[in-house]
């Protein structure tokens, strides 16, 4: 008896120790995750932001203010110190995020999330997204050691974070899921800077236009997706003269589009990325002197994928918002300049079709074989057995789709050509415009920089505004690159690439602004060839008639138009649907909402309803209309807003405005608007039941989730405000301005700024997410920019990162 | 009684030197050592270990927690779907670490009856 018991209560023990202690699914394990001394509780802090730290291999003492808004403001006596107290700060506000970023852009996340990821991560690296950040630390090695050194010395300061980390203080999230943090290195660094490649311009989509094409023909796709629309209003004005490019486009080879039937392509990044940004002339400028203007619409996320910071060292004084992971400031300001980003609209990715041979070690290529290389591609999985995946890669970069990835032709692929694969020095950029001084020093700046594409917008002290749209584009021959391409003939080959010099670009022009808002960066009279998968055509005309509107503007101006609500797209087409629909079978419950439609004055404000009908209404009308090209089996696209309205108010009886289900009419646009109506009308009526309103606020719900797939403890819903994607203030659900900046030029440079976040990456801190409801109610921080390390008087803490006594 | 006041005082002395050095499951080592050294009588035998640990665990998380407001606290119960009151998880932490002190003391009983 006595045994037994011994032996029961010995297995009780042992029990509890195995479940106390073990992760089981989504729950943590309990025992470590909730004890007191090393679980959660410890990370139920503020971060200290007054403390001294030795950090080994500094040169010098580096002093780190913090603002109220708990903004670090690092002095530091040389460049190399001032990069390696940046990673340090990085890591100590940010380690889990900067960390599961780079895993996310190397498929590295089944590792920590197990086999849900699969998938994810195979797709990372088909794409070639570890390839291409080995490529550009090559670059590195090869021509820039000065850059590479500097890339160093965030690494150590990264490292020398993690060194002195107890896994008691661990990051939340690493409690949670149970794993460690890993050894910072350079090459995480280079997969951040692809990460943003990717998720800014890693969109197109040639095989769902190959589809597209196969199915209704060369005419009918050109109405569908022409080149320009019946009128643009490009980034670079259209009075530009281009007539100092001397060298002249690709010839137009004889060339057949290969029709294949694709079924099914890998997932995009976010159509709504995209941004504004703009600028105003020193005669435009109530004060005199330019200001500036950036707002990046990116996914809303927490911890924020922004972070600001000044960084100040004997050859800059830089502040402004970087992105954990890169060095630098990426969309900020220094002393005698400004400047900012938004997505250029141009293909960067093309596609070609793979011919192997019977083994798949050869493909054909200018009539002859040549040799297929293998990368392999390990992934690990937790809690399952490591998956080894081969990429092909032909000269053209990786075949993507082959019979292992979404495809089942044993003896061909298609191959990605992405200039993302070439190796840049995007880093450099950077660095060098946080450096400026004036318009020489920004264009020198930007000639390091491939892709992403970018439109950069630029103002200084001196008074010269510009923007150039920069990247390393292809000198593609006409049409080159819309559909998938014959990858044996060399004539599909990219030729050659347009020199940097005769990159769009304007400065100071007549018209005493510039902007870009992801639209056309250029009309017809450009001498190159350029096409993309998708060109936003609302915001750019509301800021561009914004700017023509009076003479003179401020700061005030400029934050009421980083938060207009105006719908330009609902103002339209909305009036030409309330004119052209026959309302006479319209119910009492229906009447009630078309009036409320027709008295809304287009603003998406948040106690509004115009914007949820309008978005029910021409959500049902679109799938109405493109109903033709609707399909499982095959992959394909619809066309953008701006071509179907277009269409809509100018070829009402069109044959893709007839529903093909219904054999016995032939639907006409006014037909589809009021059908659509109807359908929307009965969705408002269930929301209204529902919910009870469908006020824009309460329809939209915008949130801002965390990074581990939106989990709700971590996030933040229901945030009042109003935009919509199309509109300036951009915010849709979970989209929308992730930063926003105005510098105004003066000596020195005045800035506000906010994004919907915190600085903090600790959810467990009241700086995690404590600058949403400003955010939202459109309001700015000013930004403390220190003219010296003297100048505490705002500052509430100080960090002092010492060098190793005996060094 | 003086017994299940020394065994109680040392249960969390242990737990506190041990936990400096040892993971989570130090408080099990604590309350095993301390019960190999003092008896304790029938349903005491898992209750004092229990109490020690639920009280210094529930104190520590409490003081951790209140300091700030219980941001943290609140998240975390959130995602164990217990509502949004930190005082449950504080109970829930304290009573997951009760149990397991209290479990190690019992199997300490049971090695101290084999041997005799």
């Amino acid at each position: 008896m006595k045994k037994i018991k011994l032996f029961i209560s010995a297995l009780f023990v042992l029990g509890i120790l195995c479940f106390l202690n073990t992760k089981i699914g989504n729950v943590p394990a309990l025992g470590k995750f909730l004890n007191p001394v090393t679980g959660i509780w410890q990370n139920e802090n503020n971060e200290t932001i007054s403390d001294e730290v030795v950090i080994p291999g500094l040169i010098d003492k580096v002093v780190v203010y913090y603002d109220k808004q708990m903004i670090p403001h690092v002095f530091a006596k040389n460049d190399h110190d001032l990069y390696k107290a940046q990673g340090y700060l990085t890591a100590k506000h940010r380690l889990w995020q900067l960390e599961f970023q780079t895993h996310a852009a190397a498929g590295r996340l089944s590792e920590i999330l197990g086999d849900l990821a699969i998938n994810y991560d195979r797709t990372q690296r088909r794409i070639g997204m570890v390839y291409g950040a080995e490529q550009g630390l090559k670059y590195m090695e090869k021509y820039d050691r000065e850059t590479l050194g500097f890339v160093h010395d965030y690494t150590d300061g990264v490292n020398a974070y993690i060194n002195q980390l107890d896994p008691i203080n661990y990051p939340v999230e690493y409690k949670l899921l149970d794993y460690s943090p890993e050894k910072w290195t350079s090459k995480k660094s280079a997969l951040l800077l692809m990460y943003m490649t990717k998720m800014l311009a890693g969109r197109d989509d040639d095989l769902e236009y190959t589809n597209v094409l196969r199915l209704i023909g060369m005419d009918n796709f050109n109405l569908l997706f022409p080149d320009f629309f019946d009128s643009v209003d490009p980034v670079i004005p259209k009075q530009t003269d281009w007539s100092f490019i001397d060298q002249p486009q690709t010839n137009l080879p004889l060339n057949y589009v290969v029709l294949d039937t694709i079924t099914e392509t890998i997932k995009k990044p976010n159509p709504d990325n995209g941004s504004n940004n703009w600028a105003i002339s020193e005669a435009k400028s109530i004060t005199g002197n330019p200001i500036l203007a950036n707002d990046p619409h990116l996914g809303l996320n927490l911890p924020s994928i922004w972070m600001m910071m000044q960084l100040c060292s004997p050859t800059h004084n830089v502040m402004g918002t970087t992105i954990p992971g890169a060095l630098s400031i990426i969309s900020g300001f220094n002393q005698n300049i400004a400047w900012g980003e938004t997505n250029a609209t141009r293909d960067v990715i093309d596609w070609y079709k793979i011919e192997f041979n019977q083994d798949r070690t050869k493909y054909l290529f200018d009539d002859s074989w040549k040799d297929v290389r293998n990368r392999l591609e390990e992934i690990k999985i937790r809690g399952g057995e490591t998956i080894i995946d081969t990429v092909l890669y032909t000269h053209h970069g990786p075949v993507v789709y082959d019979k292992n990835f979404k495809s089942n032709n044993q003896r061909s692929g298609y191959a990605m050509r992405w200039i993302a694969h070439d190796g840049g020095n995007h880093q450099r950029t950077f660095i060098e415009l946080n450096k400026a001084k004036n318009y020489d020093d920004y264009v020198n700046a930007l000639n390091y920089w491939d892709a992403p594409a970018q439109n950069f917008v630029f103002a200084s002290t001196e008074g010269d505004i510009a923007l150039w749209i920069q990247g390393k584009f292809a000198n593609k021959w006409e049409g080159q690159g819309k559909f998938l391409m014959d990858g044996s003939n060399p004539e599909n080959d990219w030729q050659s690439f347009i020199p940097q010099k005769f990159n769009a670009h304007t400065k100071n022009p007549s018209r005493g602004f510039v902007s870009s808002a992801n639209q056309h960066p250029v009309d017809q009279s450009y001498p190159y060839f350029i096409f993309n998968d998708g060109y936003e055509t609302y915001r750019n005309r509301v800021i561009n008639d914004f700017f023509n509107s009076k003479d003179k503007f401020s700061i005030e101006d400029f934050k009421d138009l980083q938060n207009n609500n105006f719908n330009l797209k609902a103002a339209e087409l909305i009036p030409f649907m309330l004119d052209n629909m026959e309302v006479s079978s319209l119910t009492k419950k229906e009447i009630e909402i078309y009036n409320e439609i027709k008295s809304w004055k287009f603003n998406n404000d948040i106690n509004e309803v115009g914007p949820s009908i309008w978005r029910e209404w021409y959500g049902e009308l679109y799938a109405l209309i493109w109903d033709e090209l609707e399909s499982d089996k095959v992959a394909l696209i619809k066309p953008y807003t701006y071509q179907t309205i277009y269409l809509l108010k100018n070829e009402g009886d069109n044959n893709f405005m007839d529903i093909k289900e219904t054999t016995d009419i032939k639907e006409t646009a006014s037909n589809l608007f009021l059908l659509s109506f109807k359908k929307a009308a009965e969705r408002l009526i269930e929301i209204r039941n529902k919910k009870g309103n469908y006020d824009w606020v309460n329809y939209k719900s915008t949130f801002v989730g965390h990074l581990l797939n939106d989990l709700p403890a971590f996030s933040r819903f229901n945030i009042p405000i109003g935009g919509d994607r199309n509109i300036v203030n951009a915010t849709s659900e979970n989209h929308g301005p992730s930063w926003r900046m105005i510098v105004e030029m003066s000596k020195p440079p005045k800035a506000f700024g906010i994004y919907p976040g915190g600085q903090s990456g600790n959810p467990g801190s009241k700086h995690y997410d404590n600058f949403i409801d400003d955010w939202a109610k459109g309001e700015y921080y000013q930004l403390e920019f220190l003219q010296s390390i003297n100048e505490t008087e705002n500052m509430i803490g100080t960090l002092i990162l010492k060098p190793q006594e005996n060094e | 009684m003086n017994r299940n006041i020394s065994n109680f005082s040392l249960t969390i002395l242990f737990a506190i030197v041990f936990s400096i050095f040892l993971p989570w499951w130090s408080i099990m080592l604590a309350s095993f050592i301390s019960s190999l050294l003092i008896s304790l009588k029938k349903i005491m035998v898992f209750l004092i270990p229990f109490f020690a640990v639920f009280i210094y665990w529930a104190l520590y998380s409490y003081l951790l927690s209140s300091s700030n407001d219980f941001i943290l606290a609140k998240k975390i119960s959130d995602l164990f779907n217990i509502g949004s009151s930190p005082y449950l998880l504080i109970i829930l932490s304290a009573t997951i670490g009760g149990i397991s002190s209290g479990a190690s003391a019992l199997f300490a009983n049971q090695i101290k009856i084999n041997l005799k």
